[in-house]
């Protein structure tokens, strides 16, 4: 058999039916789903009379409208209070597994799924959600679908796709200390674009990826979709096992050495072709901070924010001199004198705790600058919190002036109450530094979670090295 | 969903780069289990000067008269010109939903997002991809020429301008039989539900675990 790519691999075993013109059905293993992207397909089961093909495959959790303030009052807004108990209702009828508001599991769905062994190597994850690339840590094809496909896959367990085309970023050498999977990914993005993934399956491989923890491949994965792809991966070895083992969704038992075996087989073969291929070096990459309203405007710390006056292509020009009067930025400054009005360490992307560790080990006997206005950690999960107070680092961080929240999307989408006023400039551990995304008028520096608890307490971006 | 053939319309431009889906339709707005009326709240943060709210009446709220889509020229345009990397970031399919409420049938750029250029055949929406040259020449034209219209033919997949030149486009067998036709893609799906059970009994031996 020809040599295969990690992606060719998954795709092939998954493949029902292809017709001429390529267009294939595509089976999908597991579907996750929260609120807002499921009620009209769920309306669309209802009117249609049809049921989901595989209730079985689908894990529900509330996540982007969810409080996280700790008062259990319960959500203000009616109208995101009816969101979050029509995916209740949905999913009783449907006999669908949800981790409601009170359920201690509930969380973010893309660090629920990997914490329950929901998410496995080898599978199909699907969610009506762009940053599901998450999953594809595990050495499994994960991508984020719109609500029509929701529908799609719930009432016939497959997806109509057409097979993309592989894309490996190769990651060599050593990270330096303090670098982190954030400032890998920001670094990936900076340099190919935030289109350079368009049309690509993404695997992250090389020395540095084969080194990182689980957490830390989730965060790479995370934030494909911000570099275009769809979908990233990285092929399952003994650190994905080892994660998994003794999870509730891991196989048990005769089970577990079968899916061992078979997780073998997921990594690309040593001489498949890739029709796109991006190398970098891990050793000089430096922690990252976003400046402007993409992910792709991104430099290192000790550098400074571009000047539109040198760029010579008029609509990158106009797309840099735009970015910077949104972010009310000088053009030409540099990075370090920019000072954040809050933090936020949470989000899919950096929510698990080994970012909550990172981000305490920097804060741990310091205090929050008095030029911040608030300083929030948004736990991925209940679970996460949990383990978190066990650690201690609550306290670390309620001692240095943080507010130490319940789980949920929280200020990275703002769709809940937590977000910025006009004008409000945020260092944030989150995915996307788009024009409004933390709320209208908002201005969000993406950064890792010892980036931004660094600036919590220097009051401005810095390397946590310098405190 | 409504069968896309020919349309004939006003173009308005959207004259920027990695046009994001949560500036196509922000958050607040998501919030909404419908899959109509986001057509008020199409570029919310552009499009009005004041902050938009969910159930908000937005006839009367203060308008960004600088706005392109509220430019008298552009009012009834049925098709948007874009630029590169259109749709990125969510997965949003209210982003498409927003812009067909408004009027939109066909987006025209250089580059989309893969998983909005997926979400616009769902909702009768044609996405077209145009070299930069031509996208470049089409943003002069409508710039110089108040009204310009263009028609477009997805069977014959043409378009042409008001000079009568033709502009040919690409689009896949399967999206375009589908849009053609007004298909909703589930029952076509559930037609091969005897091939998924197939595929289900082999995998069940094959990885048991993921059933």
């Amino acid at each position: 058999m020809d040599s295969q790519t990690l992606y060719d691999k998954l795709w092939q075993q998954h493949v029902v039916h292809t017709e001429e013109d390529g267009t294939s059905l595509i089976y999908i293993d597991r579907h996750l789903v929260h609120e807002v992207t499921s009620p009209q397909a769920f309306e669309g089961l209802h009117l249609a009379g049809r049921k989901p093909w595989r209730s079985d495959s689908m894990l529900a959790v509330p996540d982007h409208n969810v409080p996280t303030t700790t008062d259990g009052a319960g959500i203000d807004d009616p109208i995101s209070r009816l969101q979050v108990t029509t995916l209740g209702q949905n999913c009783e009828h449907f006999g669908i597994t949800e981790f409601g508001m009170s359920d201690p599991r509930q969380g973010i769905v893309h660090v629920i799924g990997p914490e329950q062994g929901a998410t496995l190597p080898g599978m199909t994850i699907v969610c009506g959600d762009s940053h599901t690339s998450t999953h594809g840590a595990f050495g499994a094809l994960a991508f984020g679908i719109g609500t029509s496909e929701v529908e799609h896959v719930m009432a016939t367990q497959c997806l109509i796709q057409r097979k993309s085309k592989n894309m490996r970023v190769w990651i060599d050498g050593e990270l330096r200390t303090g670098v982190t999977a954030k400032d890998v990914v920001l670094a990936v993005i900076g340099e190919i674009g935030t289109a350079g993934g368009t049309g690509y399956a993404m695997e992250f491989a090389g020395p540095v990826i084969e080194a990182l923890s689980m957490e830390s491949r989730m965060t790479i994965c995370n934030m494909a979709i911000e570099a275009g792809a769809r979908s990233g991966m990285i092929a399952a070895d003994q650190t994905t096992i080892d994660y998994i083992k003794g999870r509730p969704g891991a196989p048990k038992g005769e089970m577990w050495e079968q899916a061992v075996n078979y997780w073998g087989d997921l990594h690309s073969d040593s001489d498949a072709v890739f029709d796109h291929e991006v190398r970098i070096d891990g050793s000089t990459i430096s922690p990252q901070v976003t400046w402007g309203t993409s992910p792709e405007m991104v430099v290192d710390i000790d550098s400074n924010v571009p000047n539109p006056a040198d760029i010579d292509d008029p609509v990158a020009r106009d797309g840099v001199a735009r970015a910077l009067e949104y972010m009310g930025l000088e053009p030409g400054i540099e990075i370090r004198q920019i000072q954040p009005d809050l933090v936020f360490i949470g989000s899919c992307t950096n929510s698990r705790i080994e970012d909550l560790r990172q981000a305490a080990d920097v804060v741990k006997g310091r205090k929050v600058a008095a030029t911040i206005k608030q300083a929030l950690v948004v736990p991925g999960s209940g679970l996460v919190k949990r383990q978190a107070e066990e650690e201690g680092l609550h306290q670390v961080f309620i001692d240095a002036g943080f507010e130490w929240r319940n789980p949920g999307c929280s200020m990275c989408l703002a769709m809940n109450a937590d977000r910025l006023e006009p004008g409000e400039r945020c260092a944030s551990t989150s995915n996307r530094n788009f024009e409004g995304r933390q709320g209208q008028g908002g201005r969000t520096h993406l950064v890792s979670p010892a980036m931004a608890a660094a600036a919590a307490v220097a009051g401005h971006f810095t390397s946590p090295e310098d405190l | 969903m409504e069968a896309f053939t020919e349309l004939n319309g006003i173009v308005a431009p959207m004259d920027r780069a990695n046009v994001d889906t949560d500036a196509i339709i922000p958050k607040q707005f998501l919030k909404s289990i419908k899959r109509s009326g986001f057509g008020p709240n199409l570029f919310d943060e552009w499009r009005y000067l004041d902050q938009g709210e969910p159930g908000q009446d937005n006839a009367g709220r203060p308008l960004n008269t600088a706005f392109v889509l509220n430019l008298p020229r552009y009012q009834g345009a049925s098709i948007l010109l874009a630029r590169e990397n259109f749709g990125c970031g969510s997965s949003r399919e209210h982003a498409p939903w927003a812009l067909l409420d408004f009027g939109f049938r066909c987006i025209i750029a250089p580059s989309f997002a893969d998983i909005f250029f997926n979400n616009c055949f769902k909702n009768a929406i044609l996405p077209v991809v145009l070299n930069d040259k031509i996208v470049d020449d089409l943003f002069s034209r409508v710039a110089e020429v108040e009204g310009y219209a263009l028609s477009i033919n997805l069977p014959e997949q043409t378009i042409t301008t008001p000079d009568g030149d033709h502009i040919d486009f690409d689009v896949e067998d399967f999206r375009k039989y589908c849009l053609i036709n007004g298909l909703d893609d589930i029952g076509l799906t559930l037609e091969k539900s005897d091939a998924i059970k197939e595929y289900e009994l082999r995998r069940k031996t094959e990885a048991p675990w993921l059933f």
